[in-house]
């Protein structure tokens, strides 16, 4: 190595980006030649004063939002009950075949079930945004533990209903633990459980919505919520992991339950 | 009932996840190419908009590179499409406009104490800026993107060899505009 092409030189080497034979050359001709080793702290000291300068951006939050919605997963967000009742709606309403009588009835039935999702809707919106509080404030759990048995107990006397939980681990979703939280002004259990690198939250309540009880997963804000109910209880489970992620999520719970008789 | 998972949907929804924690890095070379906030945004989105549709081709490289390729096209497509337009204005290799305009807007908040830092990088955030766009763009790829030799070289489109006597030749001309401003400081 001769002065003439240090620079380059001397600039990977700051950069990591020589080779273990040609960094060692380097260094040793630095060793030698005081004004290669002064050209290497000048460039030392630019690569600390620029990475120490912060010159990384954070991109505002109003543009995440603006992209996100440009992106077409929240447009996609009809969800498969809603499709069901619009269509419905159209046939009953498009076609001759049905008594005025009958007609009148399930139009009727048909504005509670619609009314009944919208506020479904209303409490699914504010379980994500629990979600994403939880995600945010680093407020992700009050009582931490892999232990099933633990979680449990954790939640007596804080709520008026005993969440189940179940160690999935084995199922790979892996039980982290319990937070107090609160949808819709009540308070509620939120068991989490972790999917690789992913945090589902399983909120569960006693009523948090109407009787509706089918199953059904939607998208909001790119998350997505799975709610069921079972025994009196209903579970909301928000993460990000896919939708037939969340549903294995849900039937194990469910699975898990069910033989093992406990509530 | 399990959920409409589409094709389509499931796509879109790989591509958040493994795109969007990028977004802060490409913003900030948005921001340093584009040279405004507003233009640096309609930059990153039209960016992951194109990178969503070119998606399901995608085999690598890492995600970070590939799309800051993208952006770059973009920004230089943007280019391309004023400078046709119109007569160009103040993108061109002299930026005297730059100085006019302030393009850091976001409020700085450090404690006092570290006011000297505070305006050693306010320097040098302007002195980046106002490199030549090679020299500019590299520099951002290296220490602000933090992408390796071969990564810069895959985004910008030309060889090594030609990365390293730009971060070099970028490096030099930050060392001797930082010892200008140093001295004009009082």
């Amino acid at each position: 190595m001769n002065c003439s092409d240090s620079e380059i030189l001397l600039n990977a080497l700051i950069d990591g980006e020589l080779d273990a034979g040609h960094a060692r050359d380097v260094e040793k001709h630095v060793a030698a030649c005081s004004a290669c080793a002064e050209k290497l702290t000048e460039i030392r000291d630019l690569h600390h004063a620029v990475s120490a300068a912060g010159l990384k951006m954070t991109a505002p939050a109003h543009l995440r939002v603006r992209i996100e919605k440009a992106l077409p997963l929240p447009t996609a967000r009809v969800i498969a009950p809603r499709k069901f009742f619009q269509t419905s709606r159209r046939t009953f309403f498009g076609g001759f075949a049905v008594g005025t009588a009958l007609s009148a009835a399930l139009a009727a039935s048909l504005v509670l079930t619609v009314v009944g999702t919208d506020q479904q809707q209303t409490i699914a919106n504010e379980v994500v945004s629990a979600h994403i509080r939880s995600l945010q404030a680093g407020h992700l759990i009050d009582v931490e533990t892999s232990d099933q048995h633990t979680v449990k107990p954790w939640f007596n006397g804080k709520l008026d209903v005993a969440p189940p939980v179940v160690d999935l681990t084995a199922q790979g979703f892996r039980l982290l633990g319990g937070r107090l939280d609160y949808i819709d002004g009540e308070s509620v259990a939120s068991v989490v459980y972790q999917r690789r690198k992913h945090i589902i939250n399983l909120f569960v309540a006693q009523r948090l919505g109407a009787s509706h009880a089918s199953t059904r997963i939607e998208a909001i804000q790119g998350y997505n919520v799975r709610h069921w109910s079972e025994a009196g209880l209903d579970f909301w489970a928000v993460s990000d992991i896919a939708p037939d992620e969340l549903s294995e999520f849900g039937q194990r719970m469910v699975a898990a339950l069910h033989p093992a008789g406990s509530s | 009932m399990t959920g409409d998972g589409n094709g389509e949907h499931d796509t879109a929804r790989r591509f958040r996840d493994a795109a969007l924690p990028y977004l802060d890095d490409v913003y900030s070379l948005a921001r340093y190419l584009m040279r405004n906030p507003a233009d640096a945004e309609d930059a990153a989105q039209e960016c992951y908009v194109r990178a969503l549709r070119h998606f399901d081709s995608y085999r690598g490289p890492a995600m970070k590179p590939w799309l800051l390729t993208i952006l770059r096209n973009v920004c230089n497509a943007e280019f391309a499409r004023r400078r046709k337009q119109e007569t160009p204005t103040d993108f061109s290799e002299h930026e005297t406009a730059a100085e006019e305009l302030p393009i850091w807007q976001e409020p700085m908040s450090s404690p006092e104490s570290t006011m000297v830092r505070r305006q050693d990088g306010d320097t040098i955030r302007r002195l980046v800026a106002e490199l030549p766009q090679p020299f500019r763009e590299a520099i951002v790829l290296r220490e602000i993107n933090d992408l390796s030799y071969h990564e810069i070289a895959e985004v910008a489109g030309v060889p090594v060899g030609t990365v390293m006597s730009r971060l070099a030749r970028a490096r030099s001309m930050l060392r001797a505009a930082w010892n200008g401003a140093e001295g004009a400081m009082p």
